[in-house]
């Protein structure tokens, strides 16, 4: 954690801007008209969910070096908290909502970075599971979090935003795609303002930025605050958008790990690493398992090919990690500068 | 790398599409979200493995249901609520589907919203949400057989029948041992009523998950010396349960399972310590009863039996996928009288199992006598009036030691419709008028009275 990650500031300004905007403007454009039910409520909305969970913990734990083990506790937060909101507040409009969502998911961060101004590392990451376990307990102790519901399972509400409904395939993935969207150009701004700079500053040498005047405890906790606040807002996506349930058993300690390797292995202290993390973790499975479906026909044990997948997945991520410790986002970028030497020759 | 991987989605999309279209006419079709992999494998592969031998038996003995195929496919969950999400927005664009069977209550409430969008049946059989019963408010949730809390009433009642009558409970103590989670917790406030009502005194007593120790809570009893312990477990939860209890001097007799502790994998761990240990169940397990015997014949002994294991024919899962088998086909047969021996829709499937009407001659004369009792759908009742019984593990297979127990259903409904009013509010739902539709009978009338 503690090795210097470069920062993507290096990279040409002109070629990033344009290809976000390409970016955008396939997902906007293209996608929407092409794309089938399946793409959106079973690929994309996942995807976009729990990119922007990685985004959330890429800010803590690639930028700010401090690990967490409970951002599947902060998604929790965020979902219950929305739909306590919805529920108990109803005239509240959604953005309203989730915006109030994310801040108590923040609030709850920011409580649960409190042991990060004593504890490091491993030691950190074990406190933080302690987080993990305490909210999936409340959860299921307090019944008024889930409305008394005899099942402890609640149904999210119908995504509406001034009376523009939100509620077929395609409405959730463009709900999902500009909340996404939105959260990750603020991402972009804070990484470079001096706030960025310091939680950087802090990850890679505590003592020198205390030296050079940053206040470390309170960029720590700040740096827990925003995390959980994406994290958070991730957690009402994948609750609202997604499921359209929410219950305590999918925010377990195998989500957490699961946003972990997403950050890991798409790139740490990279923004663009939680996405193509998300689409190595989320997608890939799902695209590795119908492959083998198509191949193999409908009547193979679908348990068998489920391992299969499993190792062949298994297999790529050792691959990808030895070929590029620093994630899928230096390995595009290795392969974005060979394409662009090509072209532009060095004069 | 995202765009690659899209492109790839797109084509994998419409290749399953064209996949679809390309299917015959006379087929119907059942998307199954088992769950071969993970901590539940055990009861998805019985379950699924049993409802798989039914439909094979249907297509192979009569070439399907009065002529129409029966067909499937499986996609693997492992029991988690987004895999099983990405398992429906798979399968739902295949035509001709009848029904969905998850047997997991995380996947089913996920489901709710779609399948009723969808207007496809989405069963829940022996387990789900409660309140779904009320056909009212869930017009395509069946939750066939049992519901949390008929579970609760069937084990009150069969307590009592030990007693010598719902009379002489008055003054006798249960205790009930759960699961600390949401499922385990579900049936507190139906036990604290019941106690209530009969005048015995219930105590309550949390386990967290996943139960592998047990010392303190068994203590605790020991302390109150209850006439009897229920068992609300799930997983290791419940050998460990009889082997605590056998360490505490509990008798094993003295223990009732619910439907979720019910099965071999839960009392083959236990060991001696499980002999004699009773549970609910709403099928016997053996495979002495004849649609058993014909899967046997007709399907295993041709090599085309899905269980692994052939020693698990029979077995409390095995069988009660057999049954959920029984229940769908029946459905569709029924439903087929009004709509016509072809490919039906979701919706007159789900008017199938509204008027699933099984009673003990037809359970008979379908080779289930001693398997199950009877069902009664409604369009009111979801859950169709299920009788319970009640197996006694003797260090080897379950034996029926009670007759088939009525839950009190007429005590439980008004809180199931209390519920589910609560539901219809929070969602804007209308209930449905269930008698003018009987009378009206028409399929126009229905589905004008469906919500949304």
């Amino acid at each position: 954690m503690a090795t210097a990650l470069p920062l993507d500031l290096a990279r040409p300004r002109r070629t990033g801007a344009a290809g976000i905007l390409l970016l955008l403007a396939l997902a906007y454009g293209l996608v929407p008209l092409l794309g089938t039910g399946y793409l959106f409520e079973a690929i994309l909305t996942p995807f976009l969910a729990l990119a922007l969970a990685g985004l959330g913990l890429n800010l803590l734990t690639g930028y700010a070096g401090l690990l967490s083990l409970g951002s599947a506790a902060f998604m929790a937060v965020g979902a219950y908290a929305a739909f306590n909101l919805s529920l108990r507040l109803p005239g509240l409009p959604l953005p309203a909502t989730i915006l109030l969502a994310g801040l108590v998911a923040a609030a709850v961060g920011a409580v649960a970075g409190l042991p990060a101004l004593r504890l490091r590392g491993f030691y950190l990451a074990v406190s933080t599971l302690a987080v993990q376990f305490f909210v999936a307990w409340a959860l299921n102790r307090i019944g008024w979090l889930s409305n008394d519901s005899p099942s402890g399972i609640v149904a999210a509400p119908r995504l509406e935003v001034a009376g523009l409904s939100f509620d077929d395939a395609r409405g959730r993935y463009l709900f999902s795609l500009t909340v996404v969207a939105v959260l990750t150009f603020l991402a972009w701004r804070l990484v470079r303002s001096p706030t960025g700079r310091n939680l950087v500053a802090i990850r890679d040498h505590e003592t020198a930025a205390r030296i050079v005047g940053v206040k470390v405890a309170r960029t720590k906790l700040l740096a827990f605050a925003l995390s959980s606040f994406i994290v958070g807002i991730a957690g009402v996506l994948w609750a609202f958008a997604y499921l359209r349930t929410v219950e305590p058993a999918g925010f377990n300690l195998d989500r957490s790990f699961q946003i972990l390797f997403i950050v890991i292995i798409g790139g740490l202290g990279t923004l663009r690493g939680a996405f193509l993390g998300a689409g190595f973790i989320v997608v890939l499975p799902l695209v590795l398992s119908r492959l083998g479906a198509a191949a193999l026909g409908d009547g193979f044990d679908s348990g068998t090919l489920e391992m299969v997948q499993r190792i062949v997945l298994g297999a790529l991520i050792v691959a990808v990690l030895i070929r590029e410790p620093a994630g899928l986002a230096a390995l595009l970028d290795r392969a974005l500068n060979h394409a662009l030497r090509r072209v532009r020759p060095r004069s | 790398m995202p765009r690659k991987v899209l492109s790839r989605a797109l084509l994998t999309g419409a290749a399953l599409l064209a996949l679809g279209a390309a299917a015959s006419a006379d087929e119907q079709y059942f998307p199954l979200q088992s769950y071969r992999v993970g901590p539940y494998a055990a009861g998805g592969t019985g379950f699924f493995g049993g409802f798989i031998d039914y439909l094979n038996l249907i297509n192979s003995r009569d070439g399907g249901v009065n002529g129409v195929k029966l067909t499937w496919s499986e996609g693997e969950t492992q029991y988690e609520v987004e895999r099983g999400v990405e398992v429906y927005e798979r399968l739902k664009s295949r035509p001709g589907i009848a029904a969905w069977n998850p047997l997991s209550v995380g996947i089913a409430y996920a489901m709710i919203d779609r399948i009723t969008a969808d207007k496809v049946p989405l069963i829940t059989i022996n387990h789900g949400r409660t309140d779904s019963t009320d056909g009212r408010v869930f017009p395509f949730v069946f939750p066939l057989l049992l519901n949390p809390y008929s579970e609760t009433s069937g084990i009150v009642e069969y307590l009592a029948t030990r007693e010598g009558g719902l009379d002489k409970l008055k003054g006798k103590t249960i205790a009930v041992l759960y699961h600390g989670s949401p499922y385990g917790k579900e049936t507190i406030p139906i036990y604290e009523q019941l106690a209530r009502q009969h005048g015995f005194k219930v105590e309550q007593i949390e386990v967290p998950h996943p139960g592998n120790e047990q010392q303190s809570q068994w203590l605790t009893i020991r302390r109150l010396k209850p006439d009897y312990v229920v068992l609300r477990g799930w997983g290791v939860m419940n050998p460990v349960a009889l082997k605590t209890a056998q360490k505490t001097g509990f008798p094993a007799s003295r223990i009732v399972g619910n439907v979720w502790s019910n099965s071999e994998e839960d009392v083959i761990p236990a060991g001696e310590a499980a002999k004699g240990y009773v549970a609910i169940t709403t099928q016997a397990s053996g495979t002495q009863y004849p649609v058993i015997q014909e899967i046997v014949r007709g399907v295993y002994d041709k090599g085309a039996g899905n269980l692994a294991d052939t020693k698990r024919i029979g077995s409390v899962y095995h069988n009660l996928g057999v049954l959920n088998g029984i229940l769908n086909v029946e459905a569709v047969r029924i439903a087929q009288a009004k709509f016509g021996h072809r490919t039906l829709t979701g919706d007159e499937v789900r008017w199938g199992f509204e008027h699933l009407r099984l009673d003990e001659a037809r359970v008979a004369s379908l080779g289930a006598k001693g398997l199950f009792h009877s069902i009664n759908v409604t369009c009111a009742n979801h859950e169709g009036e299920g009788r319970v019984t009640f197996q006694q593990w003797d260090g080897a297979k379950w034996s029926v030691v009670s007759d088939w127990i009525k839950p009190d259903w007429a005590a439980l409904r008004p809180i199931i419709e209390a519920s589910s009013a609560a539901y219809a509010k929070e969602r804007g739902i209308t209930p449905r008028d269930c008698d003018a539709e009987e009378r009206a009978g028409d399929t126009a009338k229905r589905a004008s009275a469906d919500p949304q």
